[in-house]
């Protein structure tokens, strides 16, 4: 039965991904939205549920027109990379404004339907379970037909073949586009009414398992392959409903990451398809367009140090010191992940994987092996530079879109097998009364004390960061952003190269993370999570990428500026969102770098 | 014992057969042109000898060791560089650090990855700490290699020198082309792969082309050469490869092969119907003549 669900949003995002030939990380936000609008209509207007499905359907299809509209047209030609970062702004967007008009808290959405079942064999079905299925077949079957009978179906595929080509012969890319939006915006807000019937209730974050399921099936199926998006989401279904009966339920979503990990490693165009053929993908180098760091004056750095190092003898407030050093925490993750995104070109949506790492290795070694904090502070990252780059190596060959999806699914596989590690990891109850830091006995525990050891690791790691970019391996690595083919045959082994940026990215996080488990005391598996790993990259598309000092002053901006301005805290996500969208559409290299 | 041999190649891509059992050798300082019309192999057969992708059969010797099969960035170890045919430049690096890269290999006691296993590890290892020290030793030979980039770049002439510090997208095409050819130079090749070098270009820059060609033969340097200008390839080469449909159809000096009806009738069809054949070869026969 939950391949029937999982169907409905596979199909949406294996349509856009045949025109647009993205994968449209929005598409749960716009199912959540749809859940939302059909909740209203049934419980506050009391609807029959006829009229609600269509005020279900026009009111999600609208929402896929804005979302066309605003984050994918104006980025057509900036590369599947760019788009699925604004897709996954809008869906950023969508789901904080969601939880500001709606609350935070999960809502009953009571069945209109007649309570019928009928019995099959050993178990029921209700008219429930048959909708929900004729309507995934039906919206299958529909779909085929506008694909492949329709003069508009042709014009579609088409599009998604050569845009360019498409233009030439006088179609409309554009309404092509929006009619394909505004068709699986419309599906996607029915499955979000759908399954909130099916589980009687909704919640605002319902969205990103929906994106994560539907693009694993997607892919099963290989993207762009409605019936193979069928074939995935049962697939999918079958083997979340296996792992329940056998490990428990806790184990549903890991295995739904770990089949997406999988298929993407070993057969990356889907089930259906051959081996060899990946699709092709623009390298990654280009998924950010050119700029060069703004030139400043020599002593600026130097003296900027030294200013932000005097700060606490002038500043006695120490809640602006806990904010200055979690913005220099956000800035040390910010710089690690810039040498895997700006510097190599590769997009990594998995960093928080990284940063959980490096916390649960230190609360794991202080707590239970009693190690001291300096020796953790030094252990730690190296356990998770060590964990990441086992983890990330298979992964590496993939490119673009592939591999930004593998690391998010990494990212979200480290914090699932902390989730269930329960000996090692004590499950989702995380590990508390993690000892403050402390150096030879003495505790860092005022906010002047915290901010010192925070800026100090900041400024370590700018500094190995800032040599390493300007010394013969930045060069390598650089090479291999821009051209992978032309760098292997100058003697770069791309695998030996990527390892070395994920492999000093990840100690770096790491740190990040000692540094923020000793401060909270406390880890539990969702205390890094899939929005910070956004938020760090939306701090070097502020900043510039491949420019260390403009992701310090990114991760600056972006944690001071909400904390500051009162009324921007409520709306943090949103305004990461609108801010990552702005970048890339106004200024895509960066606040601190040029173009030429 | 020749520098490179290519014996008995087989290529397939699905079904087609795109070389059929293609042999050539090349000596120590000889320079070997690879003609032939659009389709030929040409390019198939320098992927194969730059180990970007591997044979179906048959075996590519340098220096009395097979290369085939090897993963590219150890075939560039081995002394291969390549220019590629549509001039792949990194844009957004600077002239200098472009051809900077073409000496990746020979920084060896820094970048080699060792044989054993596990020795990988430890070598990375070494590497980024090393470039984060950066030890005297290690600016020292970072200073000498920007030199010698400048001594490279000399040949050129003043057409990259006064550019150095200018990333390569902003390098007009003739220039890019330059920096590529400067960039294989820097790994100092035993065999230099040259991939249409004047595609593109007009006639004086050609013209420059064929004269860094000629003075990098003057110092010994090996060159394979795919060339549609066969103007330059008589200027150039000493003795010339025509591959047609996947075949060495005809090879010798550059005399000999000009004057093969093989090769005419491989770039304007067989003497079917002698009119038009006929013609055809007096609209070809200047252009092989020049």
């Amino acid at each position: 039965m939950i391949g029937n669900l999982y169907m409905l949003t596979a199909i949406g995002i294996t349509q856009i991904y045949g025109v647009a030939g993205v994968v449209n990380f929005a598409h749960g936000s716009v199912y959540m939205a749809g859940a939302y609008i059909g909740w209203m209509a049934i419980t506050w207007l009391h609807w029959p549920l006829v009229p609600v499905i269509l005020l279900v359907l026009a009111g999600s299809a609208l929402l896929g027109l804005a979302l066309e509209r605003l984050a994918v047209r104006p980025f057509a030609r900036a590369g599947s990379t760019i788009l699925l970062l604004t897709t996954i702004a809008a869906g950023l967007i969508i789901d904080n404004a969601a939880q500001v008009i709606w609350g935070p808290q999960t809502q009953a959405l009571p069945n209109p339907l007649p309570q019928w079942h009928i019995r099959l064999g050993a178990g029921t079905v209700s008219l429930l379970d048959l909708f929900i299925l004729a309507c995934g077949v039906g919206t299958a079957l529909l779909l085929h037909l506008f694909l492949y009978r329709s003069r508009a179906g042709w014009a579609v595929r088409a599009t998604a073949q050569d845009r360019d080509a498409a233009l030439q012969m006088g179609i409309d890319v554009n309404r092509v586009n929006r009619y394909s939006f505004a068709l699986s915006g419309a599906f996607a807000g029915l499955s979000g009414l759908l399954v909130g019937l099916y589980f009687s209730n909704i919640y605002p974050t319902m969205g990103a398992s929906a994106t994560l399921k539907g693009t694993t099936a997607a892919l099963l199926g290989g993207l762009g392959n409605v019936p193979g998006a069928i074939l995935g989401a049962y697939v999918l279904g079958i083997a979340e409903t296996f792992s329940v009966e056998w490990l428990g339920s806790s184990y549903r979503n890991l295995v739904a990451v770990l089949l997406l990990i999988a298929v993407l490693l070993f057969r990356p165009n889907g089930l259906l398809s051959g081996r060899r053929a990946l699709n092709p993908e623009p390298t990654a180098g280009t998924f950010i367009p050119h700029g060069r760091p703004l030139r400043f004056p020599r002593w600026l750095i130097p003296a900027s140090a030294v200013l932000a190092a005097a700060l606490p003898l002038f500043v006695a407030n120490p809640y602006a010191l806990q904010v200055l050093a979690i913005g220099w925490v956000f800035a040390l993750m910010a710089v690690s992940l810039n040498l895997i995104s700006g510097t190599t070109g590769q997009i990594s949506l998995g960093h928080a994987g990284f940063v959980t790492l490096g916390a649960y290795a230190t609360a794991i070694l202080t707590s239970r092996l009693g190690l001291p904090f300096s020796v953790s502070l030094l252990v730690s990252p190296v356990v998770a530079a060590v964990i990441g780059v086992l983890l990330c190596y298979p992964a590496l060959r993939l490119r673009g879109q592939y591999l930004a999806i593998a690391t998010l699914g990494l990212g979200e596989a480290i914090s699932l097998i902390a989730l269930n590690w329960d000996s090692v990891t004590q499950g989702p109850l995380g590990i508390s009364g993690i000892q403050p830091a402390a150096f030879f006995g003495y505790e860092i525990w005022s906010a002047a004390g915290v901010y010192w050891l925070d800026l100090a690791a900041l400024l370590a790691c700018v500094w190995a960061v800032y040599r390493l970019s300007r010394s013969h391996l930045g060069r390598a690595l650089r090479a291999v952003r821009e051209d992978e083919v032309a760098a292997r045959a100058f003697g770069i082994g791309l695998a030996r190269y990527k390892s070395i940026a994920f492999g000093v990215s990840a100690f770096f996080a790491a740190v990040a993370g000692v540094l923020l488990a000793h401060s909270y005391s406390y880890i539990a598996p969702d205390t890094f999570t899939f929005a910070l790993s956004i938020q760090v990259l939306t701090m070097i598309i502020l900043g510039g990428r491949d420019n260390v000092g403009g992701a310090v002053i990114g991760a600056v901006i972006l944690i001071v500026l909400p904390e500051t301005i009162r009324f921007l805290g409520e709306y943090r996500y949103i305004l990461y969102g609108l801010l990552l969208i702005g970048m890339l559409r106004f200024r895509p290299y960066g606040l601190l770098n040029s173009t030429t | 014992m020749s520098l490179l041999s290519v014996r008995g190649i087989h290529k397939h891509f699905g079904g087609l057969h795109a070389l059929k059992g293609v042999s050539f050798e090349l000596e120590e300082g000889e320079t070997v042109a690879l003609i032939g019309p659009n389709g030929a192999g040409k390019t198939t057969l320098f992927n194969l000898i730059s180990c970007e992708d591997r044979p179906d059969d048959g075996e590519i010797v340098l220096d009395g060791q097979r290369i085939d099969g090897l993963p590219a960035h150890l075939a560039a170890a081995r002394g291969l560089a390549r220019t590629f045919q549509n001039g792949r430049v990194f844009g957004n690096l600077t002239v200098l650090e472009n051809v900077l890269l073409g000496a990746h290999t020979r920084l060896e006691d820094l970048t080699g990855s060792g044989s054993r296993p596990g020795e990988g590890v430890l070598t990375a290892l070494r590497e980024i700490a090393w470039s984060i020290i950066q030890p005297r030793r290690f600016r020292r030979m970072e200073a000498e290699l920007t030199e010698e980039v400048r001594d490279i770049l000399s040949f050129f002439g003043d057409r990259l020198l006064p550019r150095l510090h200018q990333p390569a997208y902003s390098l007009s095409y003739a220039n890019r082309r330059r920096t590529e050819l400067a960039r294989a130079l820097a790994l100092r090749p035993r065999v230099l792969l040259l991939d249409e070098p004047t595609a593109g270009m007009n006639p004086t820059e050609t013209d420059e082309m064929s004269e860094v060609i000629l003075q990098l033969q003057r110092r010994g340097q090996s060159m394979l050469l795919i060339e549609h200008k066969l103007e330059l390839v008589m200027a150039v080469a000493h003795r010339v490869v025509a591959l047609d449909a996947g075949e060495v159809i005809v090879s010798g000096t550059p005399e000999t092969v000009r004057s093969d009806s093989r090769l005419i009738e491989a770039y304007v069809g067989k003497k079917q119907d002698g009119v038009a054949a006929a013609s055809a070869g007096a609209v070809l026969e200047p252009s092989l003549q020049a």
